[in-house]
């Protein structure tokens, strides 16, 4: 459900200009009146989040926290367009949080906690990776019965083009056009293989559902209406499929991306230091353990990404910032629309 | 041992060792300097190299077409500058003075763009300072050229690090090639200057006689040094024979004519008859006497003195010969009824030492007691051994019952012409008791005058053995 909050930004500040960025949701985390507010900006739902907030307040008594939800486009328009002052931003698309770190939107923040993630899980001391999560495949058992199930792209291009009549209008995947996580996922997988030019072919010549959210392909799956999701958030998925044996998830081997949820300190934060401090939080063993177990979001483990070799991370690295170039972005959504929506 | 003062120019070791430490110090600095330079340079040619990859990497996926030029960033093409470093990105891409994307306050080249090979500079951009390389290339777009302008920036932070860890590296080195050298340097000023001490110690070990030339090897740097030594001691040798020479001479030609003139005025004085004429005569032999005496004297200290540098040592038996010199008193002291009471041992007492200088010391010893003792006077010369086992001192001593020292000190006394208070009737020079003492003390012994119990004084003189 969104909302325009522009009212809430004229509560919040009548002098300021009102921000002229849609947000999902919001919720104060009390510490009793006149104690020191926390904003973080994020793109991952309060429910999730809040576990971790409790803790974090019970670590730290007296501190306020401001927990707003954002799209993910929204948070960058936020941070980029000096909106609204924010102390941490907290967001799954990478490629815009690299690119509001390379524009100097971010505070360097050193810390034991920053020191110990590992040096593809932080870039410039600015941006700080705190979940790590494989980006899957779905099948849906029922709908596959007979059929051996897809290790890699290459076997799902066989088995979509030898059943066209199973799946037809079958398959799911995320609309790069509406969904950022989708753009990301999309670019990565471009980038990393030539068999994705090839897929988006053949699953453009099924019908394919478009989605915006993970959460929906993974209970249309389960409601059987389609027999593959292909790209959806493992975390979703495991949490959504634990205890049902309808559907299952597939990593695919050939390559799988991990996607790295970030956080960075606002240049434009009124509180850098609570930022500061709430990050360290989410990166203290303590609030790993916490996103693991409670947030149903990985932590951050170099040790489960040796031991799966297809399993890549997509890197904190300026390359991210060559798909959020509008020209590359237009290119690339125009090739994808070509060649995933036929009719 | 003596020894002689003057002004120290400061120590060569010292300055030494300080150039070397400069000097190394120097070199240190400059090996800092140049790795630095050295690795700021290389380090900026591979970042430049990467930067240029980049951005030529973009400039090749431009493609012309019927509706404009195609705009295609390889993702490798940012992906590589990440690979040294965590450095900011920033590019503009530019179509005819049109920026189609990108950053669009990237400053541009001031120079012209041309060419295959990008055109690289360094400018302040979001406060910070980025290294770009700019390309230009001409892409065909329905039938006209397009001039497409390609600029990558990036930041410097990685290089920096490299640079700093290097330009550390560099200093820990030139900080140790410093400690080795210092050390090298006290080892190197040890070892040029062991030929000076070792030429030092010979020399200054040499005997008080030893005039010969130098003739060790020594460095030829300290060569004309000790040429200079030699043409030094050649000419003190010939100072000292010279001396001895006058000496002798002097000796000779002031004794004879006053030893004449004596025996002129003893046959005139004979022969005169006039009792006037005698008694000038008689005075004149006295005045004589006591010039041959002053003469006497008088050479005996320059010889003395003389030879107290220029030392001729032999064994000599001390009992023979005080014995000797006494038996040689023996007719000055019978004409003034005087006599000897001797106490000498009967084993002889050898020693090494200058036969000349001791004659002198003991003849000039007895003269004064004979001098200065009164007629029918007995002066007592003992000699004996003193020390564990006779290997201590010898003491020679004088004993008279003169008129004593009426309180006069000792050391007074033995000042060069120096004579007591009360002894201006007797003939004397006031060099006697100077030639005793210096000769005690250049063979180490030593020299006192006391008074003697029941009146009359002791002379003590008193030599080491050996």
């Amino acid at each position: 459900m969104r909302r325009l909050v522009l009212a809430l930004g004229l509560i919040l500040s009548c002098a300021t200009v009102a921000p002229a960025f849609e947000i999902e949701e919001e919720r104060v985390f009390d510490a009793g009146s006149g104690a020191p507010e926390v904003r973080i900006l994020s793109t991952t739902d309060t429910e999730i989040f809040a576990p971790l907030v409790v803790a974090f307040q019970m670590a730290n008594p007296g501190i306020a926290v401001r927990y707003t939800v954002a799209s993910t486009t929204e948070v960058y328009k936020a941070i980029a367009g000096h909106e609204a002052a924010f102390d941490l931003v907290v967001s799954s698309a990478m490629d815009l949080q690299m690119k509001l770190a390379n524009d100097g939107y971010a505070r360097e923040h050193r810390s034991a906690e920053t020191a110990a993630l590992p040096d593809w899980a932080r870039w410039r001391d600015q941006l700080f990776a705190f979940a790590q999560e494989p980006v899957v495949l779905i099948a849906s058992r029922p709908e596959l019965e007979g059929l051996t199930l897809p290790r890699t792209r290459a076997d799902l291009i066989t088995l979509l083009r030898d059943n066209p009549e199973r799946f037809d209008g079958r398959i799911g995947t995320y609309d790069p056009n509406r969904s950022g996580a989708g753009y990301l996922f999309a670019t990565q997988d471009a980038r990393q293989s030539d068999t994705f030019w090839r897929l988006t072919e053949v699953m453009g010549g099924l019908s394919p559902k478009l989605y915006d959210g993970s959460g929906a392909m993974i209970t249309d799956v389960q409601a059987g209406k389609l027999a593959l999701a292909y790209n959806v958030l493992g975390s979703y998925a495991a949490a959504q499929l634990a205890g049902d044996p309808s559907a299952v998830l597939i990593e695919l081997e050939d390559f799988t991306n991990v996607l790295l949820r970030s956080a960075l300190i606002s240049r434009d934060a009124t509180r850098p230091e609570l930022g500061a401090l709430f990050l360290d939080f989410m990166l203290s063993d303590e609030g790993q353990t916490l996103i693991d177990r409670r947030a149903g979001l990985p932590r951050i483990d170099p040790a489960t990404l040796a031991s799966a070799g297809h399993r890549r991370p997509i890197r904190l690295d300026p390359g991210l910032l060559v798909f959020v170039d509008p020209l590359k972005r237009q290119r690339f959504l125009r090739e994808w629309t070509a060649a995933m929506v036929r009719r | 041992m003596k020894r002689l003062w003057f002004a120290s120019s400061g120590s060569i070791r010292q300055r030494l060792i300080l150039q070397l430490l400069v000097l190394v110090a120097v070199l240190s600095w400059v090996l800092y300097l140049s790795v630095k330079t050295v690795a700021g340079s290389a380090v900026e040619t591979t970042q430049d190299a990467i930067l240029g990859s980049a951005t030529i990497a973009i400039a090749e996926e431009l493609r012309g077409g019927e509706d404009g030029v195609a705009v295609d960033i390889p993702y490798t093409a940012f992906s590589m500058l990440g690979a040294t470093g965590e450095d900011r990105v920033f590019y503009r891409i530019i179509i005819d003075g049109v920026t189609v994307t990108g950053y669009e306050d990237l400053p541009l080249a001031e120079e012209p763009l041309g060419g295959l090979s990008p055109v690289f500079y360094t400018r302040s951009y979001q406060s910070e300072t980025v290294r770009i390389a700019a390309v230009e290339r001409s892409v065909l777009v329905g039938n006209k050229p397009a001039r497409v302008e390609v600029i990558v920036g990036q930041t410097r932070s990685a290089q920096d690090a490299i640079v700093a860890q290097m330009a550390n590296r560099a200093a820990a080195l030139g900080l140790g090639f410093f400690a080795i050298a210092a050390v090298l340097s006290l080892l190197t000023a040890r070892s040029v200057l062991q030929p000076v001490r070792n030429l030092t110690e010979a020399v200054g070990r040499r005997g008080p006689q030893d005039l010969r030339p130098v003739e060790r090897p020594v460095p030829s740097e300290l060569a004309p040094l000790v040429t200079a030594l030699n043409q030094f001691i050649a000419r003190l040798s010939g100072a000292l024979t010279r001396t001895e020479t006058f000496i002798a001479e002097a000796a000779h030609h002031i004794r004879t004519p006053l030893a004449t003139l004596r025996a002129q005025a003893e046959i005139t004085l004979r022969q005169s008859p006039d009792e006037a004429t005698r008694a000038s005569l008689r005075a004149m032999i006295r005045s004589v006497d006591d010039s041959a005496r002053s003469v006497g004297q008088l050479l005996d200290h320059a010889a003395v003195v003389y030879r107290t540098d220029q030392r001729t040592e032999e064994e000599i038996d001390l009992v023979a010969l005080t014995r000797d010199i006494v038996a040689a008193f023996g007719p000055a002291a019978d004409l003034r009824d005087i006599g000897f009471d001797l106490s000498l041992p009967d084993a002889p007492i050898v020693m090494t030492a200058d036969r000349l200088l001791l004659e002198s010391a003991i003849r000039n010893l007895l003269d004064n007691a004979v001098k200065y003792s009164a007629l029918e006077g007995r002066i007592s010369v003992g000699l004996a051994l003193e020390g564990e086992g006779g290997a201590g001192l010898v003491r020679l001593k004088v004993c008279d019952r003169g008129r004593g020292l009426s309180g006069t000190r000792s050391s007074t006394l033995t000042g060069r012409f120096r004579r007591g208070s009360n002894v201006a009737d007797v003939v004397g020079s006031g060099l006697g008791l100077t030639i005793v003492r210096e000769v005690a003390i250049a063979h180490g012994g030593d020299f006192r005058l006391t008074e003697r119990d029941g009146g009359g004084t002791c002379a003590d003189l008193s030599l080491p053995l050996g």
